[in-house]
């Protein structure tokens, strides 16, 4: 590895690659280091991703490509099931992804770039020089030495360790946790081209059990719940081998997958004097579904192309970098996540009546996007009963 | 004091995300307490499997 670069980013996950091929398309030095020996194993992830967003990155592949999906199943906790199906059909509305191999084009994709990438290897502290990030130090195989660089991408993911290194509090509340366990299982009866979500406080408290196929009588079967609700007895593993119990009781489990998704509100700044703060480790995760492959890769796309500005200039204090945190606070994503946190607030006060009048509810209407903004709409301008009820989220609308 | 049944822990790093100390650390299939554990729970509320325990202090 060598001792200086113009951009140095902390994991290889999505967003990480994403930051580094994008700087290194921009003609900057860079190196990537991923603590763990292989890109994008163990998986710690339910695979699934919008195919809007996700093609705003790339054309897809069957390569990495598991399932194509075109319709998401809920299944209310009184057992009703209702289809979400966007009436744009014909069109499928995402894919569950094959994260080992994803992960690692996205990796290849930014060395063919000319990104350094440098795997087992890890920050152990980073470098401050009167108040600014100035590089990392790093261990490969017992071997410590100083990186230097103008800027540091922390993509470091939900464990967030960097930026807390460089003094930003990233630790979340227990109660904004979804700890999380997934089967990988075979030799199930499942519809092969929709996701499921399992709602209600008997299955998954403050959190949903998930089915997205992967294949042939192959899904991946997980739940989160909130870390509150965890505890002896009843934690993720305990909820998860129950309902597996009683819905694939003859399925194979082939890996198990865990993992903790922050639903918390993003950190309130994700720059500093000489870093940037994106994907998990700066708790932009979706706060509804969990999901964060396309956060990741927008805000990594977005840190380098600001770092690369600002490295042009001559200026990478956290004020020269404050336009990444003012764009994507500003963008769809960030409107988004805003607006779903309070969609999440109020989705994890109700009781298993309530979330059942509101999935019958919902499958009565008629939805042209497939998005909760949607949903919600529809069911204001659909069910007056509900009106009453939803009345915390109507200034959403 | 933190106890970590490496025979049941994942190594998700769920715990990491959590404490409030920045006290614990993963490394691959590794995970360890560094720095000031206050011992407070949270990171055994948090795990997904029970691989952390508070013990009381002998």
């Amino acid at each position: 590895m060598k001792s200086e670069y113009d951009l140095l980013v902390i994991g290889g996950g999505p967003g990480g690659a994403l930051a580094a091929r994008t700087a290194a398309e921009k003609g900057l030095s860079v190196g990537l280091v991923e603590k763990r020996p292989a890109i994008g194993v163990p998986v710690r992830c339910a695979e699934g991703v919008g195919r809007d967003l996700l093609e705003e990155f790339m054309d897809p592949d069957p390569a990495w490509i598991s399932a194509e999906i075109d319709r998401a199943v809920l299944v209310a906790p009184d057992g009703y099931r209702m289809a979400l199906e966007p009436s744009m059909a014909g069109s499928e509305v995402g894919y569950v992804l094959d994260r080992k191999r994803f992960d690692r084009e996205l990796v290849m994709q930014a060395a063919a770039a000319g990104a350094e990438i440098q795997v087992k290897t890890r920050a152990v502290a980073p470098i401050m020089e009167n108040g600014t990030v100035a590089g990392a130090r790093i261990e490969q195989n017992g071997q410590v030495q100083d990186v230097r660089a103008r800027v540091v991408v922390a993509a470091d993911g939900v464990e967030s360790k960097f930026a807390r290194w460089c003094g930003v509090d990233t630790a979340v509340p227990l109660g904004e946790i979804e700890t999380c366990v997934q089967y990988l299982m075979t030799g199930i009866d499942i519809d092969e081209a929709a996701t499921v979500f399992y709602l209600g406080n008997e299955v998954a408290p403050e959190g949903y059990v998930w089915v997205f196929p992967k294949g042939p009588k192959t899904a991946n079967v997980g739940i989160g719940i909130s870390g509150r609700k965890s505890r002896d007895g009843n934690r993720p593993i305990d909820y998860l081998n129950r309902f597996v119990k009683s819905n694939f009781p003859e399925g194979r489990v082939v890996e198990w997958i865990m993992g903790g998704v922050s639903v918390c509100p993003p950190l309130e700044k994700t720059v500093a004097d000489g870093m940037l703060i994106i994907g998990d480790a700066a708790r932009v995760s979706d706060p509804i579904t969990g999901g964060g492959i396309y956060n990741a890769m927008y805000t990594g796309r977005l840190a380098a192309q600001v770092a690369a500005e600002g490295i042009a200039k001559g200026d990478v204090s956290a004020n020269a970098l404050m336009p990444y945190d003012t764009a994507w606070r500003n963008s769809k994503l960030g409107k988004a996540l805003e607006r779903n946190y309070r969609v999440k607030e109020y989705f994890i006060t109700l009781s298993d009546d309530k979330l059942n009048r509101l999935v019958h509810s919902i499958s009565r209407l008629d939805l042209s996007k497939f998005s909760t903004l949607e949903i919600i709409k529809e069911l204001l301008r659909h069910d007056p009963t509900l009106l009453l009820e939803l009345r915390a989220l109507r200034d959403l609308v | 004091m933190l106890v970590i049944r490496r025979d049941v822990c994942g190594y998700c790093g769920c715990c990491v995300s959590v404490c409030p100390q920045g006290a614990l650390e993963l490394i691959d299939a590794y995970l360890s307490v560094e720095g000031e554990c206050s011992s407070c729970g949270v990171c055994a509320r948090a795990c997904p499997l029970g691989a952390l325990e508070v013990a009381d202090e002998v």
